[in-house]
């Protein structure tokens, strides 16, 4: 049987990393999409003419003052709100979600919540246990699984969180500012967690954030977006060796250089 | 050691920091014992201050003793009943009604509150008017439900469904409205859909106002069981309510307070049990945790939020 058909038979595309061609294909095209919301005098446009793709297994961070609208693009690419004009595609790829906050589901446990995207894939009940326990072993919380969430810490309950996105199987992980609320330690820790196990399994990652640092020493690629209207001012090529460190010379330069260009961006709105 | 075992051994030691690091104990039989002391001491002082105080008005002669009888003729009076079997069948009946009507009532509200949670038009149509039923005081029903059923169990068994469905209907369409946004978000972006987003989701998380729903359902209940005992009057049952009839037509003062503490303990008993199942389901979603830790409020409101 081919690659082709047995995606057929399972209903998605193949994984990202099996792709053929990797150089041309396309996990996410958002093609010139525009977003409104409102009307009349309240009319607001979030989005204006965005276009932008994400190659399977990139890893590609938006970043963007106040009101760019980021959050919205990837909404729109969950496909939790429809575009006012234009299209977005994921070609059929799963997709997975990671918000700020971990929302986890307060009355089950670590290892339940992470099981919920298995039952609604109709996994069976002892492969769903099996499959969970691992998934929160890879974020390293094997000793937790028994926990709610209010008896974890913040960073434990967004590494369950990322646990339950994994637990999606999905080829493209959308993640809106899933670190901005942790603290320095926990935060960097975090990074060569999502780095390292992103690198094993090759889905391509779409990352919100507005710490322009953060998007360097994670990014392939970084997309500056104006503010309203949303549009894309500009893109930076990151690729570099990796691991990269936070405070590394390299990642504080690189960051230098687009803060200057987002800083512009936010002057031209002081007028 | 690799950079990632290095990682995982931090992890480790940021989550064992974050930890309770307070041994929990099991209590000892003293411990537990104290503890039921120091909630039950209040109780029992204003319970016998209460008793205190009727005894004075007793001893004051306000009324003719017939008309206002003294603690020590009420209390070997329940005595007396409580050695008899009338009371206890009066007390099983009661309670049989009480549970039938209850359970009836948890059906057709929890039916007509998930229809109204999901569907805007019957919503826009009657859910207002479940809010104004619930105004209704329960005596008013009483001449509907004899013209309607007669004067039987079924006219009865009426009045506590009419009383108690309304309530337990609001909790639960309250609790369905406030499923939390960003949970209803996480719910769709993972896959549920539908009846699994309901199951999954909506449902437990109205769990917390559906209970107090039943709470306030099952004192309406209450309040429309014994109205309907009082005065829809059945032929051969012997319920709490027509025990108070007859005692009443005897103008037995005494019998009559004697049945209604058996009331009262009956109200205060299916109460803590309902506060129990709140407290419990509380806790476990972090909600509300043991007051003995600080870190548990802590973590508790920032759930909360």
């Amino acid at each position: 049987m081919t690659t082709e058909q047995q995606s057929a038979l399972n209903g998605h595309a193949p994984p990202a990393t099996a792709a053929p061609a990797a150089g041309t294909e396309v996990a996410v095209a958002i093609d010139d999409v525009t977003k409104v919301f409102g009307r009349g005098s309240s009319r607001l446009v979030a989005l204006d003419g965005v276009s932008l793709s994400v190659a399977p297994g990139e890893f590609v961070c938006l970043i963007g003052a106040s009101g760019c609208g980021k959050s919205t693009l990837l909404s729109l690419v969950a496909g939790l709100e429809e575009p006012t004009a234009g299209t977005v595609s994921t070609g059929g790829r799963r997709v997975a979600f990671m918000f700020q906050e971990p929302a986890l589901f307060p009355w089950l446990t670590a290892v339940q919540n992470v099981e919920l995207p298995l039952r609604a894939n109709g996994v069976g009940r002892p492969e769903r246990r099996r499959r969970a326990l691992e998934l929160l072993d890879s974020v390293h919380l094997s000793g937790f699984a028994g926990k709610r969430p209010h008896e974890l810490s913040g960073g434990m309950r967004q590494r369950v969180a990322l646990a339950r996105a994994l637990a999606q199987d999905a080829d493209v992980l959308l993640m809106d500012e899933p670190f901005g609320a942790l603290d320095a330690m926990t935060r960097d820790l975090l990074h060569e967690l999502l780095e390292g196990i992103w690198r094993r399994q090759g889905f391509s990652v779409l990352f919100v954030t507005h710490e322009v640092r953060e998007a360097v020493r994670l990014g392939d690629r970084v997309v500056l977006l104006s503010s309203r209207p949303g549009r894309v001012l500009e893109e930076f090529d990151v690729h570099g060796e990796r691991p990269r460190g936070l405070e590394s010379g390299d990642t504080v330069q690189r960051a230098l250089e687009i803060k200057a260009r987002l800083n512009e961006e936010v002057m031209r709105h002081v007028s | 050691m690799s950079a990632e075992t290095e990682d995982a051994a931090a992890l480790a030691g940021l989550d064992n920091l974050e930890q309770d690091t307070q041994v929990k104990t099991r209590p000892s039989a003293g411990e537990i014992g104290a503890r039921i002391w120091r909630s039950a001491w209040p109780k029992l002082l204003a319970i016998v201050l209460a008793v205190a105080i009727w005894e004075i008005v007793y001893l004051l002669n306000l009324k003719p003793h017939v008309v206002l009888p003294g603690p020590f003729q009420v209390f070997p009076n329940l005595w007396d009943q409580l050695n008899h079997t009338q009371l206890w069948k009066a007390i099983g009946l009661t309670l049989r009604q009480a549970v039938e009507g209850f359970a009836l009532a948890l059906i057709v509200g929890t039916v007509v509150g998930l229809v109204v949670a999901r569907v805007p038009p019957v919503r826009a149509a009657v859910g207002s008017l479940i809010t104004g039923l619930q105004t209704i005081p329960s005596v008013v029903w009483i001449p509907f439900a004899i013209i309607l059923f007669g004067n039987n169990s079924t006219a009865i068994l009426f009045m506590v469904i009419i009383t108690a469905a309304p309530s337990i209907a609001n909790g639960l369409i309250a609790g369905v409205d406030l499923t939390p946004p960003l949970l209803l978000r996480a719910g769709k972006t993972m896959g549920l859909r539908r009846f699994e987003l309901y199951r999954s989701l909506v449902l437990p998380a109205a769990l917390p106002s559906f209970v107090s729903g039943l709470k306030q359902g099952w004192a309406f209940a209450w309040h429309g069981l014994l109205a309907g005992e009082l005065l829809v009057i059945v032929p051969n049952l012997a319920s709490i309510g027509v025990l108070l009839v007859s005692d009443q037509d005897q103008t037995d003062m005494t019998g009559v307070i004697a049945i209604m503490i058996v009331i009262l303990v009956l109200g205060v008993l299916v109460d803590v049990l309902f506060n129990t199942l709140n407290e419990s389901l509380r806790r476990r979603r972090g909600l509300a945790q043991a007051p003995s830790t600080a870190k548990g409020w802590r973590l508790a409101t920032g759930i909360a939020r």
